[in-house]
């Protein structure tokens, strides 16, 4: 029966099982990705391996597909079991093609060996520079990539979709390109634009407004998995993440090619004469996790930050599942543990420092008040005798860590300055007398705040550290302070080895600084730095930086990348759908000097952008993911940008750009859930409650609900794409949370404010141009209406619920319309279309 | 009318009738099977026929002393203040304490229960008068010996952190048969874990699948309150003209995924009526509430969750965790532990008869489980404080009960001291292989493709405990 049903698919389906069998198409992806982790090259279950013809001759009787066990296995035809054991079973199409493939002979063509077909690996393989195709449709086409795009269509003989709407274009390319929809007047103005290049100038506009940066940092600060805590247990809070971040909305804002943005972050502190800028940009790694949690080794947890550096490198730049190989060979790529670990050695040399980072007007008003500042802080130090304590405590700091185990007090005492004070030892080394300002102050403020472990309480008690602490804390705070950032530098040669099974104790063969070998190399001469590293992952050899990058740019602006696993360009990674337009697409980006706004401004006036979103049931039956880019996709906004639409419309938001991260008010009981969250969550006052998402604290251990409600990544691990999922407390959360209920209060009284009119629909057609770029058609005007109506008869009866929904007074409106008007509001910011880029 | 509006306002309802798509209002009977191909926690069949239905897991969070509770040891009694030899430590990983530790006898009396004869701390009588009902396991161990990694292997099977949670995994391969709760809900209490939302997060998996926590007080479930003056009747009107414009622009865009929001909103507005019910404990008997010790300190809040927890059950929901924290017991061991076993034991016996006399017991799986144990060496900070243990991964206690479960047994021994299984060893991976298998799925075949690899719950390990089950 089973049989029979197979038969009948490759009778249903000739367009895919009749087309000639391409071993390297149809078969060897198969192999892999489903039989390989167990019949590979690391493993071979039952002695059986199938990644070389000779080895899976055991199971294939070429010519009789229905004889060979290959197929009867996988096809359920054994009684005993069915393979692959793990996954889903192989579809009737494949397992189709594995019989075309047997009964044609099994050809497997020699150049197929395991070793070349990582050597043939299309995305190892150099860029191509192709010439657009020809297409019969000449007049479609707005640029380049839409011949790619129409080609690859009329293949499937399919038009491409009509041009949206303009006012949905321009609300596309507005949330694209800033994150913030397009105001009543810019969609007027585009509308009566009447000029040729009406849309490009509109395009050009968006590039150069600074909320471009702020945009496009975001997905940025996913792959860089950046948060404003340490991650594990306590969770401390990290003060100075921001800078980085501001360091990114910059770098974006002036365009910054992507090769120095590459160099600056992984090497800045590198380059010769390094700025502060420069320096700044290498907080890009600072964005590890931090263990500090008790009995953790120092050396484990540096450890574990430089692994996480290497495999963050091989996502982001590489677009490879690095990490993969650090307790083993990739079991699919050509990258072997030897690899990882030299990509390790790059970056084991490098320390943690942090340094001032003034911004502008920072450095004045803080010169002038140091003199004073410094004077009042010896004063209490003076008042509690902190140098009589300290020296001796010192002293006996080094003399732990020379003998460890003899005093378990001091064992706990010299574990937690290790852990807590940033470049302990570095500063326990250095004579008091020629530390840095800085290394002073951390020293002692440690000191009294940790001294209590190895004393008694009775002398606790009398020295009063406490009270201390409070004066410094707020001596502190009552003077003005320059802002710091967290970068890499300060290198102390370490000698790396492989990590047997990635256990820091388990050294084995020692290994230096080197690329991977399956890929091109750096100039003969250079040094093993982290500045040879990333100037390599930019030279025009490395085939995968581009093409990696591009796909990301394109995933922002349609959905999905031309690959769509944007995580994984490796072996067990999809091909990507427009081969040649990848590659044009990062050879335009290289060739014109990777800068990523004239690519950004190439995507979004093609015509393929244009499309209209709207579904294509005959062409979406075929191609159920868009592949092929028939039409534009509807797609749910990212989570700061719902909070920052539903702030902006209502002219909440508080659009400075840059600068620290805000707690905007959050329920109580939430901070309550980590464990290690003393800090509490101190709520921001003011405008700083309605800046955007993108500077919300990210607290690792309980991050802001509504980020996490609509799919913002845990910032643990580079995050290449982002769900974008459909809950119910997504739901509750637009209704009832107070961010959306203040904003719906707040563009009520817009509405009100603005169009002081006395009838509904001015001010219906006004609530829809604000929140959607587009007036109410009939009917849902007539249901809008309908609803003020019953919601107006309804305060009438219930005055006291008007009040509580609207608490203030609006001149010239009464309550019940306020009131009203803020419900239906709420409603328009709970709309599909509202979280959606259309 | 012009007959072009007339023309497409029949298409129209031609349209939301083929789809199911009237579902507004009071209508909610045909919900389910109409926005069940948007929906992804539609119910789904598991890979074989399943014992259990639900699950309960009290994560008892910081590593509860297996010394002093499951695994009676004599012995320390008798090395009380000696050293262990240095060959039984040289691979040992302490966090606070040194491999010259001195051996803290328990001073827990321990004594069979039930006609199984299993043998419990003084501090937990209410959960040992179920013995007939529990398979201890005294041999499970770890690889994390801190409390955050620790954490992430039991609910995510790895110590690295991004996977999704067991949870999560349950609500993705089983979805969900509550009309009104998420499938996955959290319960918390005491002070917060290490691993915080890490501990129920969805991981790579859509969000949809994450715990949701729900709170004992106040608002149960964030966001969930309408704001001051909106009333029932007014959120409905109001959601029912926002399911109106929704369907217009699925008909507009034709884009089937507006279906599965307006689903979510119906489920959102269930929700609201159906949490705070779970609240209402007016219909429980004045028994059953003394029996989890409700309205009594120290505990109500834990018998509140609890007692939320059979409640949800019965309404369908697939997960429910009670986190505790913390069991950290550092210092001043018997004291903490007291105070936690007081807190916590009461609740769950009464959790555990309460299933069991409304015929739930065989269809819920429980699981007690913290990250770890405890050295059966003491940890003594300082001369003027009472001891404590220190982590200790290679050997702990936890227990199953419910669902699949053979109870009355005990699998697993450890040394004489507590600190190495001497057989039947139980990886967490194992746990969660076992956990899996009562709920009718095979563990090797519940995977999800992210970063071009096929994940599990159990990572690359994991076999079925065969004699923890029925």
């Amino acid at each position: 029966m089973r049989s029979f049903l197979v038969a009948l698919h490759v009778i249903l389906l000739p367009a895919i099982a009749v087309a000639a069998i391409d071993f390297a198409r149809d078969i060897e992806p198969l192999l892999t990705s489903r039989c390989l982790s167990c019949h590979g090259p690391r493993t071979q279950m039952k002695g059986l391996r199938l990644d070389s013809r000779g080895d899976a001759m055991r199971v294939l009787s070429p010519g009789k597909g229905d004889a060979s066990l290959l197929l009867r296995m996988v096809a359920g035809l054994e009684e005993k079991r069915v393979m692959p054991p793990v996954g889903a079973r192989l579809t009737a199409a494949e397992i189709a093609k594995l019989r075309e493939w047997i009964d044609d002979g099994a050809v497997w063509p020699k150049a197929n060996s395991a070793a070349a077909v990582k050597r043939k690996h299309w995305s190892f393989q150099p860029v191509a520079r192709l010439a657009p195709p020809a297409t019969r449709n000449q007049t479609w086409p707005r640029n380049e990539i839409d011949r790619f795009v129409l080609a690859r269509l009329d293949r499937e003989g399919w038009e491409p979709s009509p041009e949206a709407a303009k006012t949905t274009l321009i609300r596309r390319v507005s949330l694209d390109l800033t994150g913030l929809p397009p105001s009543p007047r810019e969609v007027a103005e585009f509308l009566s634009d009447n000029r040729a290049d009406a849309y490009e100038r509109l395009v050009d506009r968006l590039l150069d407004s600074q909320h471009y940066g702020e945009r496009w940092a975001r997905p940025w600060l996913d792959l860089a998995r950046f948060a404003d805590s340490d991650g594990y247990e306590k969770d401390y809070v990290r003060p100075h993440a921001w800078r980085w971040r501001h360091w990114v909305i910059d770098a974006l804002n002036a365009d910054m090619p992507f090769d120095r943005f590459t160099v600056e972050q992984i090497a800045g502190d590198l380059l010769p004469n390094a700025t502060l800028e420069q320096r700044i940009a290498t907080g890009f790694h600072r964005n590890t996790l931090t263990n500090r949690e008790g009995g953790v080794n120092i050396e484990q947890f540096r450890v574990e930050q430089v692994i996480d550096r290497a495999a963050t490198v091989g996502t982001v730049w590489l677009g490879l599942t690095f990490g993969c190989a650090q307790c083993h060979d990739h079991k699919y790529d050509p990258i072997s543990q030897q690899d990882f670990y030299q990509m390790f050695a790059f970056f084991n040399s490098a320390g943690e420092v942090n340094v001032d980072a003034p911004l502008a007007g920072e450095m004045g008003p803080y010169l002038a008040a140091q003199p004073d500042y410094r004077k009042k802080r010896e004063q209490i130090l003076a008042a509690y005798k902190v140098a009589k304590y300290q020296p001796a405590w010192e002293a006996r700091m080094k003399e732990v860590r020379e003998f460890p185990g003899k005093w378990t007090d001091w064992d706990h005492a010299f574990d937690a300055l290790t852990k807590y004070l940033d470049n302990a030892l570095r500063i326990l080394d250095t004579p008091p007398a020629q530390r840095t300002q800085k290394q002073t102050d951390a020293m002692t403020d440690h000191f009294i705040q940790n001294y209590h472990r190895v004393i008694g309480k009775d002398l606790w008690k009398e020295l009063k550290f406490v009270d201390a602490r409070k004066q410094l804390r707020e001596l502190r705070s009552g003077f003005p302070a320059l802002s710091e950032a967290p970068v890499m530098g300060e290198e102390t040669m370490r000698p790396s080895y492989i990590l047997s099974r990635g256990d820091w104790k388990k050294p084995a063969a020692p290994v230096s600084p080197v690329v991977p070998g399956f890929l091109h190399a750096p100039p003969a001469n250079a040094a093993p730095s982290r500045l040879t590293l990333a100037r390599w992952l930019v030279s025009p050899d490395n085939p995968l930086t581009a093409r990696v990058t591009v796909n990301r740019m394109w995933q922002e602006f349609f959905g999905r990348g031309l690959v769509r696993t944007s995580e994984d360009f490796g072996a067990q990674g999809e091909k990507p759908s427009h081969p040649e337009l990848l590659d044009w697409l990062a050879a335009q980006f290289t060739d014109s000097g990777w800068k990523r706004k004239p690519l950004i401004k190439l995507i979004v006036t093609s015509a393929a952008y244009r499309q209209s979103s709207h579904a294509r049931p005959e062409v979406d039956a075929r191609d159920p993911g868009n592949a092929f880019l028939s039409h534009q996709s509807r797609l749910r906004l990212p989570a700061e940008l719902v909070r920052d639409s539903a702030l902006h419309v209502s002219e909440l938001l508080y659009p400075t750009i840059g600068g620290r991260s805000v707690r905007p008010p959050m329920p109580k009981g939430v901070i309550e859930l980590a464990y290690g969250t003393d800090a509490g969550w101190p709520e921001s006052t003011g405008r700083d409650r309605y800046r955007r998402g993108l500077y919300i604290h990210f607290q690792r251990t309980v991050p802001y609900p509504q980020l996490m409600n609509f799919d913002a990544p845990d910032a643990t691990l580079a995050a290449c794409k982002r769900d974008r999922s459909n809950t119910a407390l997504q739901a509750l959360n637009l209704l009832n949370d107070p961010v959306f209920v203040e904003s719906a209060q707040a563009l009520a009284s817009r509405l009100l404010r603005e169009k002081p009119s006395e009838s509904i629909s001015p001010r219906l057609e006004y609530l829809f141009q604000l929140c959607l770029s587009r007036p109410p058609s009939r009917r849902e005007a007539e249901f809008a209406t309908d609803y003020y109506r019953r919601q107006t008869e309804m305060f009438e009866k219930d005055p006291a619920a008007a009040a509580a929904l609207f608490p203030l007074e609006i001149p010239g409106a009464s309550r019940i319309e306020t009131a009203a008007w803020t419900g239906l509001a709420s409603a328009i910011l709970n709309l599909d279309e509202f979280i959606t880029r259309e | 009318m012009h007959i072009d509006e007339f023309l497409r306002i029949q298409k129209r309802r031609e349209f939301f009738h083929s789809f199911g798509g009237m579902l507004g209002g009071v209508a909610l009977t045909n919900l389910l099977g109409a926005a069940n191909a948007a929906d992804p926690l539609a119910p789904k069949k598991p890979h074989f026929a399943a014992k259990a239905k639900n699950v309960i897991f009290f994560f008892q969070e910081g590593g509860p002393s297996h010394l002093d509770l499951y695994d009676p040891k004599p012995a320390l009694k008798k090395w009380h203040g000696q050293p262990l030899p240095a060959s039984m430590t040289k691979d040992l990983n302490f966090v606070f304490v040194k491999p010259d530790a001195k051996v803290l006898g328990s001073e827990r009396i321990f004594k069979p229960y039930g006609q199984s004869g299993t043998e419990f701390s003084d501090y937990l009588p209410h959960i040992a008068a179920n013995a007939d009902d529990i398979c201890l396991i005294r041999s499970m161990h770890t690889d994390a010996f801190n409390h955050h990694p620790g954490q992430a292997l039991l609910f995510s099977g790895s110590t690295q952190f991004g996977r999704p949670t067991a949870g999560a995994w349950v609500s993705y391969g089983l979805g969900s048969e509550s009309q009104d709760m998420p499938a996955f809900v959290v319960l918390s209490s005491g002070k917060g874990t290490s691993g915080g939302s890490m501990n129920w997060a969805s991981g790579f998996l859509p969000s949809t699948y994450a715990g949701t926590v729900f709170r004992n007080s106040g608002e149960p479930i964030l966001y969930l309150p309408n704001p001051p003056g909106v009333t029932r009747d007014t959120q409905r009107a109001r959601l029912d003209l926002i399911r109106k414009l929704n369907e217009e622009r699925q008909y507009d865009t034709g884009d089937a995924s507006i279906a599965s929001r307006v689903h979510s909103y119906e489920l959102a507005f269930r929700m609201q009526s159906a949490a705070p019910q779970f609240l209402d404990f007016s219909q429980e008997s004045a028994k059953t509430l003394e029996d989890y010790g409700v309205n009594k300190e120290p505990t109500h809040p834990y018998a509140v969750n609890c007692l939320l927890a059979r409640r949800m059950v019965e309404r369908g929901v697939r997960f429910v965790m009670l986190a505790h924290a913390s069991w950290d017991d550092h210092q001043e061991l018997n004291r903490k532990l007291k105070k936690n076993c007081e807190i916590t034991d009461r609740p769950i016996g009464a959790l555990i008869r309460d299933l069991k006399t409304r015929g739930l017991l065989d269809s819920t799986l429980l699981v007690w489980a913290g990250e770890f144990g405890r050295t059966p060496v003491g940890q003594f900070e300082r001369v003027d404080e009472d001891p404590g243990r220190d982590h200790h991964p290679n050997c702990f206690s936890i227990w199953a009960a419910g669902g699949g479960i053979k109870g009355g047994q005990v699998i697993g021994k450890t040394d004489e001291i507590g600190l190495q299984v001497v057989e039947n060893p139980v990886h967490i991976h194992d746990l969660q292989a076992t956990m899996l298998h009562t709920l009718g799925l095979e563990h090797t075949r519940l995977t999800y493709r992210h970063m071009g690899r096929d994940f599990r719950l159990t990572d690359v390990g994991g076999k079925v405990v065969r004699q923890m089950l029925v």
